[in-house]
């Protein structure tokens, strides 16, 4: 089981990489430049979403509400720079985004916290509050006239291919960023370290004086601030804000990011986790795309896979070798 | 006057109506190991809370360290900067983390922002593990290790944090007999090094052999402070509950017709030939080390695993179990090892727990629950067992650990068995309390019931049995009478 578990990323990265293989071989597009650069493109804003969930979940919550909260950020952020700041710029969007972000989340800390209510209800709530309130006020319109720093694309690396060039863009780079910067405050820093002890066993943490408020506040205004950034590049990639284009994303991030090692009981997960979790499904995806598959098999095969990757991971609680070690645990 | 570690004079404790600790003083000197007894409910917690500054004591209590000044209380900032540290029975570690982050996991809330480096942690992690001298490995997570092992892994912990005085929470309750002997010497070890321990136990045997001292409270009052030479667990039990307890030896001869007979029980990795009767009225005592397959062979009669060979018969016809409502269904009940945990639903009602085993039965005959017939069942059992209930709606989690005990019994008598086992009954539960069972026991068995008592107390089993099987290694070793025999020499031959 240990031996296992603690290579989560790293069975993770070998199916990915065998999938890979499997479909470079029966599909002529899927191992090109471009392919692999697009998949990255378009994945970046999940991936963003989900380095930030992850923290959630090691913590030992949960968060439905990321998503509509990033098509919050997304309406507020632009109205604000459209009709107060005359447009702005990527440095002032990335700042409002992530303060608006980061607020929502806390509103999810603070009723969490303060009332003690468990996380899936207060994010359910908070998911319809966010989204209810989103389309009162937008009345369901669309914002199509974006600032031209948005609408724009930021190419990054440019590389000739096959047919015209393949691109890495911005977001792809904003994706890494946000994933060291989490990385880095999870396993190189005692907070981090004490976010994994709560969500490990919240009771000891609180025993050891680490102030829950602040794990609280962190983890869900992190998920918050992630989710305004994944917002604002979202809306960068498809140069519109859509209020209904993120919601129905939480589920699927969710289950990526569980695919990656984490666990609902909170105390696990991992950045790398998480990204290769959102990476292999995309990568499934993809393939079923270029192979022709409807993408109506698409869920079922995630929904098919999840199960498959959470019951082999429980396989070993099965085995009845155990029962000695649960009997001296008793 | 320097060899005090830690003096406290004129502690009480109001909560709300109840005085939980009334003028109590305690006094603990360097490098000593003394013992803080007391039944459940008799204070021991709170003074020890308000030792480690958790709770505040009522005004005119003195605390002194060493020779520094008194003081009128002790802050949580006080506790950390003496070096007092509880290590409670949860032992409140993190099970997903390694053990070297077990051990430094204090210095992440010290100082939260500074970055770290896992080498560094690792290796003062290693050098505690060290000074310990235990086996331990930093890398492993602390969710794979024993209990025994997650213990010195909190032992480190507070060490690293520069332990002067360490309070540890029954420490051995969970513990097979050779995890206890490791401990206690390392207890012996830390007080060599001039750390002071308080031992909180219900094992009195542990407690002699390792204290020097023992501090008894009872009913929030101090008892005294008794140099343990010379004093012996009866006397002992006497100072806690302040009474004589009826504990005589059994020993009842028996000679009813046999009820259930084992012929070469075996289940492969578990037990092997295990052959024996259970007779009408009898108390069979079922002892040997932890993991000698006494649980396993308890699961097996209870239908919750089948047996790889041999043959169960029930009143001289032969039984097969395949699940344990077959067993339910034949009369054979099993009061769990765990069962504050598997035994009760603790956050549901008195009534309730005490029914969820005949709960088919209530809804007969019209396919309802009758709520009249249930609370009836209940207030009879609560009554029989002389169960302390003050209203049976109640969550079962506001019960005392002995009255808890009960109501598992009386959940699992309600099935109206003619075969009783019960695993460690008394575990976690205290010495007046262990009385109470053990006359319910008798009582049961005088009925004629039949009890199977799985226990590794060796006292207890040689006082309760009328005929002992000790189990080594999956085999029945020996089988023999208490009366033949003495309560050492069996406690020897358990582990031989």
């Amino acid at each position: 089981m240990r031996r296992l578990h603690l290579g989560t990323e790293g069975v993770l990265a070998a199916i990915i990489v065998a999938l890979c293989v499997l479909l470079g071989l029966t599909t002529d597009t899927f191992l090109t430049t471009q392919n692999l650069f697009d998949l990255l493109n378009n994945q970046s804003v999940n991936m963003i979403f989900a380095v930030g969930l992850v923290v959630v979940l090691i913590a030992g919550g949960i968060d439905i509400s990321f998503a509509v909260a990033a098509s919050v950020v997304q309406y507020v952020v632009m109205t604000l720079l459209i009709d107060h700041m005359g447009g702005g710029s990527w440095l002032l969007g990335i700042v409002l985004s992530m303060t608006v972000g980061s607020l929502l989340g806390l509103v999810n800390a603070f009723l969490i916290h303060r009332f003690r209510i468990v996380s899936i209800i207060v994010t359910i709530g908070t998911f319809n509050l966010y989204f209810g309130l989103l389309m009162v006020f937008t009345g369901g319109v669309s914002i199509y006239d974006v600032p031209d720093w948005l609408y724009y694309s930021v190419p990054l690396i440019d590389l000739p291919a096959s047919r015209g060039s393949a691109t890495l863009y911005l977001p792809v780079a904003v994706m890494v960023a946000m994933s060291l910067a989490t990385g880095f405050i999870l396993t190189r820093t005692g907070f981090g370290r004490a976010i994994y002890g709560f969500g490990s066993s919240p009771e000891a943490a609180r025993r050891s004086g680490v102030r829950v408020g602040m794990v609280h506040a962190f983890a869900y205004g992190w998920l918050g601030l992630c989710a305004g950034v994944a917002g604002l590049m979202q809306a960068h990639i498809v140069q519109e804000v859509v209020p209904n284009a993120l919601i129905g994303q939480e589920l699927p991030i969710l289950a990526a990011v569980v695919l990656g090692g984490a666990t609902l009981g909170g105390g696990r997960g991992s950045v790398t986790g998480a990204l290769l979790g959102v990476l292999l499904l995309a990568v499934v995806q993809n393939g079923l795309n270029l192979l022709g598959v409807t993408p109506y098999a698409f869920r079922m095969i995630v929904g098919f896979i999840i199960l498959v990757a959470i019951t082999c991971s429980n396989l070993d609680k099965l085995l009845p070798r155990r029962a000695v070690s649960q009997e001296a645990n008793s | 006057m320097d060899d005090i570690a830690l003096r406290a004079e004129h502690v009480s404790k109001i909560f709300g109506q109840s005085r939980v600790l009334d003028d109590v003083s305690f006094e603990l000197r360097r490098g000593e190991v003394l013992c803080l007894a007391g039944e459940n409910g008799c204070g021991k917690s709170t003074l020890i809370k308000i030792l480690n500054g958790v709770y505040t004591p009522e005004a005119g209590a003195a605390f002194s360290f060493g020779n520094a000044d008194a003081v009128s209380r002790i802050t949580p900032h006080d506790a950390r900067s003496l070096g007092i540290h509880v290590i409670w029975q949860d032992l409140a570690l993190f099970p997903h983390l390694s053990v070297a982050e077990n051990i430094v996991f204090d210095d992440y809330v010290a100082s939260p922002f500074r970055p770290l480096s896992r080498r560094a942690a690792r290796q003062e992690a290693l050098a505690v593990i060290e000074r310990l001298g235990v086996p331990l490995d930093p890398d492993s997570r602390v969710e794979d290790l024993s209990i025994a092992r997650r213990q010195l892994v909190a032992i480190c912990r507070v060490l690293r944090a520069g332990a002067r005085i360490v309070f540890m929470d029954e420490p051995t309750a969970s513990l097979t007999r050779n995890e206890v002997q490791t401990l206690l010497e390392i207890t012996r070890s830390l007080s060599a090094q001039g750390i002071s321990i308080v031992f909180v136990s219900h094992r009195l045997s542990e407690v002699l052999a390792v204290c020097q001292r023992v501090t008894v409270l009872r009913n929030g009052a101090l008892v005294g402070t008794y140099s343990t030479e010379g004093m012996t667990q009866t006397r002992l039990s006497q100072l806690m509950t302040g009474r004589e307890l009826m504990l005589t030896p059994r020993h009842a001869a028996c000679s009813g017709d046999p009820v259930l007979e084992l012929r070469d029980l075996s289940r492969t990795g578990e037990f092997e030939d295990v052959s024996l009767t259970l007779h009408r009225g009898e108390i069979l005592g079922l002892t040997g080390l932890l993991g000698a397959g006494r649980t396993e062979l308890a699961h097996v009669l209870f239908g919750m695993n089948r047996p790889t060979g041999g043959e169960l018969l029930k009143n001289g016809k032969p039984l097969t179990l395949r699940s344990n409502r077959d067993a339910i269904r034949n009369g054979i009940a099993y009061v769990s090892e765990d069962r504050l945990r598997l035994g009760l639903v603790q956050n549901q009602s008195i009534n309730m727990n005490t029914a969820v085993t005949v709960l088919d039965e209530l809804e007969k005959p019209r396919g309802f629950l009758s709520p009249q017939r249930l609370r009836g069942l209940t207030a009879d059992w609560i009554r029989r067992l002389g169960t302390k209930v003050s209203d049976a709606e109640l969550a079962v989690s506001s019960l005392s650990g002995g009255n808890q005990q009960r109501i598992v019994l009386a959940k699992w008598l309600a099935t109206k068995p003619d075969v009783l086992i019960l695993d460690c009954p008394t575990v976690g539960v205290d010495v007046g309390a262990k009385a109470g069972i053990f006359e319910i026991i008798r009582q049961l068995a005088d009925e004629g019931m039949s009890i199977i008592l799985i226990s590794d107390e060796a006292g207890e089993i040689w006082m309760n049995s009328d005929r002992v099987v000790v189990l080594k290694a999956g085999r029945i070793s020996r089988e023999l009478t208490p009366d033949a025999t003495t309560e050492a020499s069996l406690e020897e031959i358990i582990n031989a």
